[in-house]
């Protein structure tokens, strides 16, 4: 019943007067963009159909898996059957509720062809092409194929998706990676004793505090490519929490022996360390920069107990961010700036249970988004809108993920325990 | 002529006695008793044996008490390991040393006078109810504060490293405070000049 309600209420949306299908970002024509109008809140419906060529059924479950969880869109999957053929009886998918049909097909030469039909326009909006590296269904092989699906979701909403992107994250003392919808998760060797990892911009290194047997906490960056590390050694025993600029120029982290504080140093150079933070002995961490470079959120302790702060990329200026009129216990730490530079998430004591919030920068306003079980260390995904977070709701520390519009979640990880999740940036297929 | 008849009847009597001793079965032969040994002789083998035991008791008794030593020494470098060792606690996202705590540490003040050559890496750690990564600070900082201490009391800051693991060792398991009270710590753990340690005196 609910299913058919949410046919009928697609197909009111798919059948709109034109006039509202104002074109937007598919440009086929200069100066003309074609394509749908997407508005926040709503949710156009998009058919998937049947995919032709090898592993196609692969690759269709992907393509709606990966849509449905971009939160943009209804997918409205077929139910099998041949590919599609010829010329496209728009009608009959609008009133399947549809506004969108994708049609791919894996190429014998090894791509991923897709089209994107705009029904109200019954016409198409947009063909994209990606190659698919071999072996089929390896890792790099998935990650074309979430390219394509982010594609598509930019071609139907105006914002890229975020299926080709993975999550780093510590699990039993190593540092693991696993995609973006949950498959892949492989440790990263060599990372024993790996804690907060952090990525590089380009997606390709990744910092991280390792932690030795005998309590030295070091800064390594690591080529994920390669294997290749190269560690950032400062005078002080303790080194954690790394984070790295937007421009990538910049390796930010807290260290110190006796509290500690936000240092930067050019990562993978020998330089010397620079102290930012003026901590007095108090204890500051957990760095992250805003989308500009200019300035850095962190946690700090200066007034006797963990609050958010922000100061000016130079250590100038810091100012309390996380005020105490929320919240019933005076502990937030963890800041995660979000990529549209509009706010940042943090973790706040309620009744002594961590939950995940997020301060809006213009006016300061305060949003709770977890009550269930203890959920902390947010970390934004590329869309500003998707929060991954470390839950016990399931009763073992596992990494999920929140719309913060729908408020939809989903479980990204179901293996033993982890936490400490730093979602990557769009993995495209340049870095 | 009466003496020779005596004389043949003797005779004749010894050679009866003969032969009749010929034919009854030898006699089991009486064992020859020992040469009496000379006076002089019989004390020496006797204080032999006396000194042997002498000699034996003298080894055993001094292996008691080179194991007593032995026991002792090794209850006694027990005793300076585990005052060495033993933890100091800390309340929540605290890092000042309690007033309870000083006792122990001030146990350790001796020793480390005792024991010049002793060097000690101190590890703060921290319950689980904090921040993951603000912990390793805190604990880190729990560490410099028990060496700030030491430092107090006239020991060499350069005889101690400090450094934290957080919330990632923990000793006890459970969400209830007497399982945060035993994590909320600092341990310590000779690094060098542990092996010939003495008892202060």
């Amino acid at each position: 019943m609910m299913k058919r309600l949410l046919l009928l209420l697609s197909a009111v949306v798919c059948l709109l007067p034109s006039a509202v299908l104002r074109s937007q970002d598919t440009a086929t024509v200069k100066g003309v963009r074609i394509g749908l109008t997407y508005a926040p809140g709503t949710r156009p419906g998009v058919f998937i159909a049947p995919v032709s060529g090898p592993n196609a059924d692969s690759v269709r479950v992907m393509l709606a898996r990966d849509l449905d969880f971009g939160d943009r869109v209804t997918v409205i999957q077929s139910d099998g059957g041949e590919a599609l053929t010829g010329t496209l009886n728009y009608p009959v998918y609008a009133s399947l509720g549809a506004a969108a049909v994708v049609q791919a097909s894996v190429t014998p030469a090894g791509s991923l062809h897709i089209v994107v039909h705009d029904v109200g326009g019954a016409r198409v909006m947009d063909v994209v092409d990606y190659p698919l590296p071999a072996p089929a269904l390896g890792g790099e092989w998935r990650i074309a194929v979430h390219r394509g699906s982010d594609e598509v979701e930019r071609v139907v909403t105006g914002v890229k998706g975020i299926a080709a992107t993975r999550t780093l994250f510590e699990r039993e003392g190593s540092l693991w990676i696993v995609d973006a919808d949950g498959s892949q998760a492989h440790a990263v060797a060599g990372t024993q004793g790996g804690l907060s990892p952090a990525w590089h911009p380009s997606g390709r290194y990744v910092a991280y505090d390792e932690m030795a047997n005998t309590g030295h906490h070091t800064i390594v960056v690591r080529d994920l490519a390669t294997g290749a590390t190269h560690r950032s050694a400062t005078r002080h025993t303790l080194n954690i929490t790394p984070a790295f600029s937007p421009d990538g120029s910049t390796l930010a982290f807290a260290a110190g022996d006796d509290g500690t504080d936000i240092y930067s140093v050019a990562p993978l150079t020998d330089g010397s360390a620079t102290r930012l933070s003026a901590g007095q002995g108090t204890l500051n961490t957990n760095p992250t920069f805003s989308p500009d470079g200019r300035q850095i959120a962190f946690t700090s302790g200066r007034l006797g107990h963990p609050e958010v702060y922000i100061m000016d990329a130079d250590g100038t200026n810091p100012d309390l961010l996380t005020t105490t009129s929320f919240g019933d216990q005076l502990y937030r730490s963890d800041p995660d700036w979000s990529p549209d530079g509009r706010r940042v998430a943090f973790q706040s004591q309620i009744s002594g249970v961590f939950q995940i919030m997020a301060i809006n920068l213009r006016d300061r306003s305060v949003q709770a988004f977890t009550s269930e079980g203890r959920n902390e260390a947010p970390s934004w995904a590329p869309d500003s809108r998707h929060l991954l977070f470390t839950s016990t709701r399931s009763g073992t520390r596992q990494l999920w993920v929140l719309d913060t519009e729908s408020g939809r979640t989903r479980q990204l990880t179901r293996v033993g325990n982890a936490r400490m999740g730093a979602w990557s940036p769009r993995l495209d297929a340049a870095r | 002529m009466f003496a020779s008849r005596r004389s043949i009847a003797a005779v004749a009597l010894t050679l009866f006695a003969v032969s009749a001793c010929k034919k009854k079965p030898e006699p089991a032969p009486v064992p020859t008793p020992p040469p009496s040994a000379p006076a002089a002789v019989a004390p020496r083998v006797n204080q032999d044996s006396i000194d042997a035991a002498r000699r034996a008791a003298d080894a055993a008794a001094a292996k008691v008490a080179a194991d007593a030593d032995a026991r002792r020494h090794a209850a006694e470098m027990e005793s300076v390991r585990n005052t060495i060792a033993a933890k100091v606690y800390f309340d929540f996202d605290k890092d000042e040393i309690r007033d309870d705590q000083k006792v122990t540490l001030d146990a350790k003040v001796g020793i480390l006078n005792a024991n010049t050559a002793v060097r000690l890496r101190i590890a703060g750690h921290t319950d689980n109810r904090g921040s993951d990564e603000y912990n390793l600070a805190l604990g880190q900082r729990r560490a410099a504060s028990v060496q700030r201490y030491l430092v107090s009391r006239g020991l060499n800051a350069s005889r101690f490293e400090t450094v934290s693991f957080g919330e990632e060792r923990p000793v006890a398991q459970g969400e209830n405070e007497d399982a945060w009270s035993k994590n909320r710590r600092a341990e310590f753990e000779i690094i060098a000049g542990g092996d010939n340690l003495r008892m202060p005196r």
